[in-house]
């Protein structure tokens, strides 16, 4: 028989495994760039372009925390406004009622997020599939609901927070606003730090791969039920945290907006049309989705119409999205979330050869 | 004419190749025996002939057509029915509604469910019984039952003695006179081929995804068949 | 007197819940979909009644129920050819991602056709009549309509997949649809015809529902998750479970709203699912499940 499969050749080839190469390592340079000048952009442009990429930030830091609990643990929730609305809420209550600095509260948000994610997991996790996200979304409704009918929270005419409007109007926009616009960039840099270690360790990887099957994942020794969890948590502390920076860029609360199930649309689209389970896809998502915003938001319902079209018509035509269509065209990844193998070419001496082992840019 | 031809056909799972340049040939009232090792392809071609997959390369014609782009259900209407590997029957049904769903298309012939009872009689005290509560053997019986309720013209058995005791498998294996003196060609795939030997008028060994040997059984020694089994 | 006032209007409310339910549960239990656009295509049903009705009623919106029927089954099944039998097997994701696309283009287009302003559907004298069965109780005779009529429509349901070809070919294709196409089932006919009968239902609920108070396109979300709950409640692929689901969640609401005033009313709902999802996460009546 002269059948010889791919894998036989493997075997009698000498090959490295890799996860970056060297145009990643100057991408990360220029990314680290990118950073600094963002992290400085402030001092430049005290206006608009800051408020925009407050904005931006939050929409992307979100994006990246929903593809996270999709992408690594095939947890899909259409209730993430419930954190995005508590975390606002708690802004308040830390900063208003307790009395603690705005700034510091952001953290107590997130705390605060975490603490609704226990139970409710604990709840939802008790569905499946598709049921699993009705569930979310009940639990979303509870809390908006909660909320709006305590009279103390404004009820549903939503409430100014007091701390952040005095801070706002004694430092002044140039003052006030590039301290929201620091917590904003930090919430996207630590979502996307986040999600890139767990998509890439071994757990993440063995996830990926198995996204849609519980039984094999579970034979591959990962406790799926902790991986959901621990996303799950994640993604509650991450969105509380934005929802909290929000706040503090509108200075008022109303929970009609902060428990809108339009955010789940909003990160539905971003993800799906950027490319699920990447990186780079809520990135480039958000780009599109902001561009988007600013020139037809205006039109209303055409918009949202446009975002339901698109978002289905990506699922089922090209489910890998922008960035999914940009690896396949070119083999690229700005973050390498793949295990690559390199074979020698015949007669050479692989240089950097680590059977099974990895070289990996940190 | 031959009632069902596979020309040159290659089948893929996405990258992988399962099957490579297949040909066959089954002529009407044949019991046609495919062998071979796990995973070497046989259950493949009997879905790609019932439809579940389609050929990348090559064609497949049944009593002269090109079925090859049909769907499974217009299939079954020209007379292609599956006994699928596993069974397969429909768990919450009955024994009685698992039948009639085999006879989904309506197409006309000798076999009813009262034909069906008569050829395995244990089934028909469990008529009214859900099939998930059934034994292995039991559910064998009915998924022939089934299959045989589509009238076929063919019929496309998958592994029917796995995992089944020695008796019952020679209790199906005795069903097959009456199932070709109704008309209908058998096609069968099964690892285990001591049984399925002793009644097939034609076997073809499958070794990774091709055709090893093919002939009538009778004209080939033990050996042949263990050196294309085995690939030695 | 108030109490027992709840309680019935809560059992009446429940099934019309219960309408609404059913056609989520037909839809998963065929084909595994979970279909988050489900309460956006209650909604749809009474504005496409008020479009043949007209504004100045021409005749009883009562007289529009199958003719909408016709059309929502229609509806339905080119959905399902047309967008959803795509997604079917590509896994839950891809399904709960579609739907809710759907679930937003409905909503928004219909507040682009009919603004978002509450609408309603005059069927005249019945609205208001009523059996008194004492000084402080009285049953309205369109909430007792809707509570009959889905009754019925589950016990015809019932009766439709247990003795009819299409019924059980539903069920077939439910346990196991590779098979069932081996058999000749042709699955994508199966589960468009699935997704036709799950709207044929909705739109008598949907209608009743515009025809006892008004409607506006944002009500979608709550009925979707009231079906969802009352699904769950009554246990999963049991249809009389869903009519007791519908029945808890509606008595739950009325009682809420009674107790801690009207505010409270779809909160005392969810705390109530909430409370039965972690004491029987598998609701009341759930069929055992074959694997």
């Amino acid at each position: 028989m002269k059948t010889t499969t791919s894998t036989a050749a493997a075997e009698t080839r000498p090959y490295s495994v890799w996860v970056a190469n060297r145009t990643n390592l100057i991408i990360l340079g220029i990314g680290v760039l990118v950073l600094i000048i963002f992290i400085v952009f402030p001092f430049f442009d005290l206006t608009s372009w800051t408020r925009r990429l407050v904005e931006f930030f939050c929409y992307l830091a979100l994006a990246q925390l929903w593809n996270l609990m999709l992408g690594y643990a095939g947890l899909i929730s259409v209730g993430q406004q419930g954190y995005i609305g508590i975390g606002a809420y708690t802004l308040w209550l830390f900063s208003d009622i307790i009395g603690i600095n705005p700034l510091i509260s952001v953290i107590f948000a997130a705390i605060g997020g975490v603490i609704i994610a226990l139970p409710a997991a604990a709840l939802v996790f008790r569905l499946k599939g598709g049921y699993l996200a009705i569930g979310t979304w009940v639990i979303a409704e509870i809390l908006r609901l909660i909320v709006a009918n305590i009279k103390r929270t404004g009820g549903g005419s939503g409430i100014t927070i007091q701390a952040t409007s005095r801070m706002a109007q004694d430092m002044g926009a140039e003052g006030w606003m590039p301290l929201v616009y620091w917590w904003a960039l930090a919430s996207a840099v630590i979502a996307i730090a986040v999600t890139y270690l767990l998509l890439r360790s071994r757990t993440g990887l063995a996830l990926k791969a198995m996204r849609d099957n519980d039984l094999a994942a579970e034979s591959t020794g990962v406790n799926l039920w902790r991986t959901k969890l621990y996303t799950y948590l994640i993604a509650g502390a991450g969105c509380a945290m934005v929802g909290a920076i929000e706040a503090m860029y509108s200075l008022r609360v109303h929970p009609g907006s902060a428990f809108s199930v339009n955010w789940t649309a909003y990160l539905i689209f971003i993800t799906v049309i950027g490319g699920i389970g990447t990186i780079e896809g809520p990135v480039i998502g958000t780009i599109i989705f902001y561009v988007l915003r600013e020139t037809t938001s205006q039109y209303g319902t055409w918009y949202f119409i446009a975002l339901g079209l698109l978002a289905i018509v990506v699922t089922i035509w090209s489910p890998a999205g922008i960035y999914g269509w940009v690896i396949k065209k070119t083999g690229f990844m700005l973050f390498p979330l793949q295990r690559k193998l390199r074979f020698a070419r015949e007669g050479e001496t692989p240089a950097p050869l680590a059977s099974g082992g990895e070289k990996a840019v940190a | 004419m031959s009632l069902l031809q596979i020309e040159n056909a290659s089948v893929f799972y996405e990258d992988f190749q399962a099957l490579y340049d297949i040909n066959i040939t089954v002529e009407e009232g044949e019991i046609f025996a495919c062998i071979g090792a796990n995973g070497a392809g046989k259950s493949t071609m009997l879905k790609t002939v019932a439809g579940v997959l389609v050929p990348k390369v090559g064609r497949i014609l049944f009593d002269g057509r090109p079925i090859d782009h049909m769907p499974p259900y217009k299939r079954v209407e020209l007379g292609i029915s599956s006994v699928p590997e596993g069974r397969r029957v429909f768990p919450s049904l009955t024994v009685h509604e698992n039948l009639l769903i085999g006879a989904y298309r309506n197409r006309k012939g000798p076999w009813t469910t009262d034909a069906v009872y008569d050829l395995f009689p244990l089934l028909r005290p469990l008529k009214k019984r859900q099939a998930s509560g059934l034994s292995g053997g039991e559910q064998q019986a009915l998924a022939i039952g089934r299959a045989l309720m589509a009238n076929p013209r063919l019929i496309l058995m998958d592994e029917v003695s796995l995992g089944l005791a020695p008796v019952v498998i020679k209790r199906i294996y005795e069903a097959f006179p009456t199932l070709l003196e109704n008309g209908c060609t058998i096609l069968v795939v099964e690892q285990d081929v001591q049984h399925v030997l002793t009644v097939a008028t034609h076997v073809a060994c499958f070794l990774e995804g091709r055709i090893a040997l093919q002939g009538v059984p009778s004209e080939l020694t033990n050996e042949q068949i263990t050196a294309a089994y085995f690939g030695v | 007197m108030d109490w027992l006032n709840a309680i019935i209007q809560g059992i009446l409310l429940g099934g019309l819940y219960s309408l609404f339910a059913v056609g989520l549960s037909l839809v998963f239990g065929t084909m595994r979909l979970t279909n988050l656009a489900h309460g956006d295509l209650t909604v749809l049903p009474a504005y496409i009644a008020l479009i043949i009705v007209g504004s100045t009623p021409r005749f009883n919106p009562l007289y529009a129920i199958p003719m909408v029927m016709v059309i929502m089954f229609v509806f339905g099944y080119l959905l399902q050819r047309g967008v959803l039998n795509f997604v079917v097997n590509s896994g839950d994701i891809a399904g709960v991602i579609v739907t809710f696309g759907m679930s937003i283009v409905i909503m928004n287009g219909l507040q682009e056709a009919f603004t978002a302003n509450s609408q309603g559907l005059d069927a005249g004298q019945i609205e208001n009549m009523s059996i008194t069965l004492s000084d402080q109780l009285a049953i309205g005779w369109l909430p007792l309509i809707i509570f009959i009529l889905a009754v019925v429509v589950i016990a015809a349901l019932q009766l439709y997949m247990s003795r009819t070809k299409m019924g059980r070919a539903f069920r077939a294709v439910s346990d196991d649809q590779e098979a069932a196409r081996l058999m000749g089932i042709n699955t994508k006919h199966i589960w468009a015809v699935a997704m036709g009968v799950a709207l044929l239902i909705v739109t008598i609920g949907g209608v009743m529902m515009g025809i006892r108070t008004t409607f506006n396109p944002l009500l979608g979300a709550d009925r979707l998750i009231f079906a969802f709950e009352a699904v769950i409640i009554g246990g999963m692929g049991s249809s009389w479970g869903t009519l007791l689901g519908g029945v808890v969640l509606g008595v739950a609401q009325l009682l809420g709203a009674l107790v801690f005033g009207p505010a409270w009313q779809i909160l005392a709902g969810h705390v109530v699912f909430v409370i039965i999802l972690a004491l029987r996460p598998r609701g009341f009546l759930a069929k055992t499940v074959t694997a």
